[in-house]
């Protein structure tokens, strides 16, 4: 029996009349022998047109329709919201895209735009006839969210959605949470402590009934799909039982090993046995087995000793634990380029030139210098500061092109409180030029500048060397166009963001895309910035572009709120137009197992087939193309209906 | 194996001991330095403008005729060496300009030509572990400043000569001839070049600062591959000392002086008499004579 066809066609103003003769159209395609209804309108994704359709339906009894109109990415939807209203299945419903693919790339040539438009309806018209009425494939749902990264993002999202009522699980791979943050002095542009706020928010999460915490822990094994991950954790041996530890911290002081401490950005230094940074969330020390007298030789069991709980267990072993959860924000947060990579600035061989970072923990007052700013090489306060920005941002032809974005106004803050510490002492500041495009930024650089007398000069610097005890600078100010030369006591770089260690490989366990620099990328950059091109995986702070803390809550808070609405219902509906497996002719030869870049496919070994992962497949139509047999197909874009469009336009 | 050498208009005048040196010392390392044929003036300046391809025609020239000897060019001069490499991996790597320089010079030369500085032939063909095993006199007790300049190593992704920042080939080389290399922060700065004869005063600031910082750093004897480097921080020595009062002026040598002196040249054969500070004193002193 033939199906009774409706063909609509849009005039999207001007958009497609303008160079399609829509009425003529409508005409030629009305004379079709299936087609029951054929009719033009203004704008059919308007209330009136959708109503047309609407109309038309139930008047004329159509079991089949054809819009033609701008891309489906705009308007499929609406249309096939519209025709469920009228009862008929929205599969049944097909765009014909005669806007971006048709009028707006023929402008001068009217009349072939015309005959084109016409036949890319009949080409529609051709998929229509043989569409199949599916339902959309519904998932059963996993309401946990896991949360990688333990700094202010991974914070933030993991409080938003466990206040939303939302298990998390929060994974940091450091003894303790808080990232780069928990190494901040104070914050730009009010100047507030930075560590005070970030320890309450570090306390929430450690209490919150709906967190768990595994510190000092990896995401080894990732598995499923949005809605059903399955993971595999593994929880490093910390060899202190955290059930018994107090964190009174008698073994932090009775442990005779000390090496440099990575979070003192090696100004510091830490015991063999000790927590990240005094205070820290959780507080419970950590063994570091590679510089423990026991595990190197047995030599020590100091700390084992004086622990009044007897937590000390140096046979632990690393745990590994099975969760299962429904969706994953990677909060991976950022490192700052390596200066041993900068041969200008003295390959990280002048202990006078330091990084923001170090700085950062040099003005801290549970710093390594107390908060006392003092030359790393002898101790003494610096009477002349170089701070330079852009260190490594915006160089495209040897290191990275974008602006890492913060630089701009922590060094107007580090000079600001250099210059409170200090104030006979002069700071210099190179720079490009500042940005200071958020709240209350501008405002306070200007008031920097004004108050507290700082030197900004506009330019690079081309080299930085030792010289005579000081670090001596040389570089350009490009408004007087004069060389510049300090001979600095030190050197503060404003190195680039750069993503953190590791990311790389995480991202690929979770089959997630990483730009040229290591970022992870959002499925669009304006209109879903938060989510990643996986399903289920969303980003949150510096893992996906450079940010300040201002933006980086907002966008975990805005991951958080996306993934609540993810997890509001416990069913997930997925689009039905996948690939399918005619059982009959499948021989089990497993191409598009290895082909299938989702894992969608996968073998059946007692009937020695293949079959789909309706859940997992995308549609991508990568195993149709491969399979030697045909066995594979497109629902509702059957190698049938695919033949039989093309034919009308040859 | 002998090298197709491009001498360059200099070592043809004001550095011929730089030349002769060169020669000689070659010999008793076991090769010949071969003169190329019809060799002309390299431009003395790679064009900064894309489509001047005028300037590119002297060294295409001298890339083209020296393919018709052999397959590595060597030189030693640092300015001639920025120019021909630059040249030739230019030709190597855009077509269309290497048709119209073809076209041009009515030859048909692809690039395929290796040019290397005579100390990259030291280090990659002799090995500098083999020098010193070749050195009769060592030249210890001499604290030399291995000053590179800017030709030998920038641009980085063209000349790829060392690292771009800290180098050490140069340091390498002295080591081996038993020298102490000084390390100076001033060694890849520019000498001043051409501002010497437009705005001499320039070009005596910078090779002032590049000498003083050597010898702050404990440098007794300065060492260049380059004649106009040499130039600038050697002959203008003089006006550094009359602005300058308490300036003390230290010799300048040319890498193959010292290579000529460890290796047991004659010093009479080593060409001192056309350095502007008299090295005498100070190799008398070192008990090399």
């Amino acid at each position: 029996m033939k199906k009774r066809l409706g063909v609509f066609i849009c005039h999207c103003g001007v958009n497609i009349a303008g160079t399609v003769d829509v009425k003529s159209v409508a005409e030629k395609i009305g004379k079709i022998e299936d087609v029951a209804h054929s009719t033009d309108y203004i704008y059919m994704c308007s209330d009136p047109g959708q109503q047309i359709i609407r109309d038309a339906i139930r008047e004329k009894s159509l079991d089949g329709v054809v819009v033609a109109c701008c891309s489906p990415s705009m308007h499929e939807n609406t249309f096939r919201k519209a025709v469920r209203s009228q009862g008929m299945n929205p599969y049944l419903c097909e765009i014909a895209n005669i806007r971006e693919q048709c009028s707006w790339v023929h402008q001068k040539e009217k009349e072939e735009a015309t005959q084109k438009a016409e036949e890319i309806i009949q080409a529609t018209l051709e998929k229509v006839r043989k569409n199949d009425p599916l339902e959309a494939i519904s998932v059963a749902i996993n309401r946990r969210v896991l949360v990688i990264g333990g700094g202010i993002a991974g914070i933030t999202a993991s409080l938003d959605l466990a206040e939303g009522g939302y298990e998390v699980i929060l994974l940091e791979r450091e003894e303790a949470l808080g990232g780069h943050m928990a190494q901040l002095s104070r914050t730009f542009p009010d100047l507030d402590p930075a560590f005070s706020g970030l320890h309450l928010k570090a306390l929430e999460v450690e209490k919150h009934p709906k967190i768990h915490l595994y510190c000092y822990s990896e995401l080894e094994e990732v598995k499923g799909y949005v809605g059903n991950f399955e993971l595999i954790l593994r929880k490093k041996a910390t060899s202190v039982n955290e059930k018994k530890c107090t964190g009174c911290g008698l073994c932090i002081e009775n442990c005779p090993v000390e090496f440099a401490s990575v979070f003192e950005r090696g100004m510091g230094m830490r015991k063999a046995i000790d927590t990240l940074y005094p205070s820290s969330v959780p507080n419970k020390p950590v063994i570091h087995r590679e510089h423990c007298r026991f595990f190197i030789d047995g030599s020590c069991h100091r700390c084992e000793e004086v622990c009044p709980e007897k937590a000390i267990d140096f046979k632990q072993e690393d745990e590994r634990i099975l969760e299962k959860v429904g969706a994953i924000v990677v909060a991976t947060g950022y490192e700052l380029y390596p200066k041993e990579k900068l041969g200008e600035y003295g390959y990280g061989e002048i202990s006078d030139v330091i990084d923001g970072i170090a700085f950062e923990r040099m003005i801290s007052p549970n710093g390594p210098t107390k908060g006392k700013i003092i030359r790393p090489s002898d101790g003494k306060v610096p009477k002349e500061m170089v701070f330079i920005q852009c260190v490594a941002s915006r160089d495209p032809d040897r290191y990275m092109p974008y602006c890492s974005r913060i630089c701009c106004m922590y060094t107007a803050k580090h000079a600001t409180i250099y210059k409170e510490q200090v104030p006979d002492g002069q700071p210099y500041i190179f720079y490009m030029d500042v940005r200071s495009d958020c709240k209350g930024y501008e405002e306070f650089l200007q008031k920097t500048i004004e108050e507290k007398g700082l030197l900004y000069l506009r330019g690079r610097v081309s080299k930085v060397f030792q010289d005579d005890g000081r670090v001596r600078v040389l570089g350009v100010d490009t408004l007087t166009g004069k060389m510049v030369e300090v001979a600095a006591d030190m050197v503060v770089l404003a190195t680039a963001m750069i993503p953190s260690d590791g990311v790389k490989d995480l991202a690929a366990k979770l089959r997630a895309t990483v730009d040229r620099h290591g970022f992870l990328t959002e499925a669009h950059i304006k209109l879903y910035p938060v989510e990643s091109s996986t399903k289920g995986i969303y980003l949150a702070g510096c893992g996906q572009s450079p940010k300040d803390i201002s933006d980086t809550v907002s966008q975990a808070s805005a991951t958080a709120s996306k993934i609540q609405a993810l997890l509001s219902t416990d069913k997930l509906l997925q689009d039905p137009l996948i690939a399918f497996v005619d059982e009959g002719i499948c021989s089990g030869c497993g191409i598009c197992v290895e082909i299938c870049p989702y894992e969608a496919r996968e073998m059946e070994p007692h009937r020695g087939i293949s079959v789909v992962h309706s859940a997992l497949c995308q549609g991508c139509g990568a195993c149709i193309a491969s399979c030697p047999n045909n066995a594979c197909e497109l629902r509702n874009a059957s190698a049938n209906q695919v033949i039989r469009m093309l034919d009308t336009f040859i | 194996m002998d090298y197709l050498y491009f001498p360059g208009c200099t070592l043809y005048t004001k550095a011929k001991n730089f030349d002769q040196t060169a020669r000689n010392c070659s010999r008793l390392l076991g090769f010949e330095l071969k003169e190329m044929k019809n060799w002309t003036c390299c431009g003395a300046a790679f064009p900064l403008a894309t489509d001047n391809l005028m300037a590119l025609l002297p060294p295409s020239r001298i890339l083209a005729t020296a393919r018709e000897e052999g397959t590595v060019l060597t030189t030693l001069c640092a300015v001639c060496f920025n120019v021909i490499k630059r040249t030739n991996r230019l030709i190597q790597e855009d077509g269309e300009k290497r048709d119209k320089i073809n076209n041009f010079i009515e030859k048909n030369y692809q690039g395929d030509l290796q040019v290397l500085h005579y100390l990259e032939i030291l280090k990659k063909e002799i090995g500098f572990y083999q020098l010193k095993e070749k050195v009769r006199k060592p030249l210890e007790g001499l604290k030399a400043a291995a000053y590179y300049g800017c030709m030998l190593l920038r641009p980085f992704e063209e000349m790829r000569f060392d690292d771009k920042e800290n180098p050490k080939l140069f340091e390498e080389f002295l080591e081996a001839l038993g020298t102490q290399a000084v390390e100076f922060p001033y060694k890849i700065e520019c000498c001043g070049s051409f501002q010497s004869v437009g705005s001499p005063d320039v070009a005596t600031e910078c090779a002032y600062k590049i000498l003083g910082s050597a010898i702050k750093n404990g440098a007794e004897a300065m060492v260049s591959t380059c004649p106009m480097c040499t130039f600038n921080i050697d002959h203008k020595q003089a006006d550094i000392k009359q602005k300058y009062l308490d300036f003390k002026p230290i010799p300048v040598f040319y890498f193959t002086q010292l290579l000529g002196m460890a290796m047991g040249l004659d010093p009479q054969a080593l060409g001192f008499d056309q350095n502007a500070v008299d090295p005498m004193p100070l190799l008398k002193e070192k008990g090399f004579l």
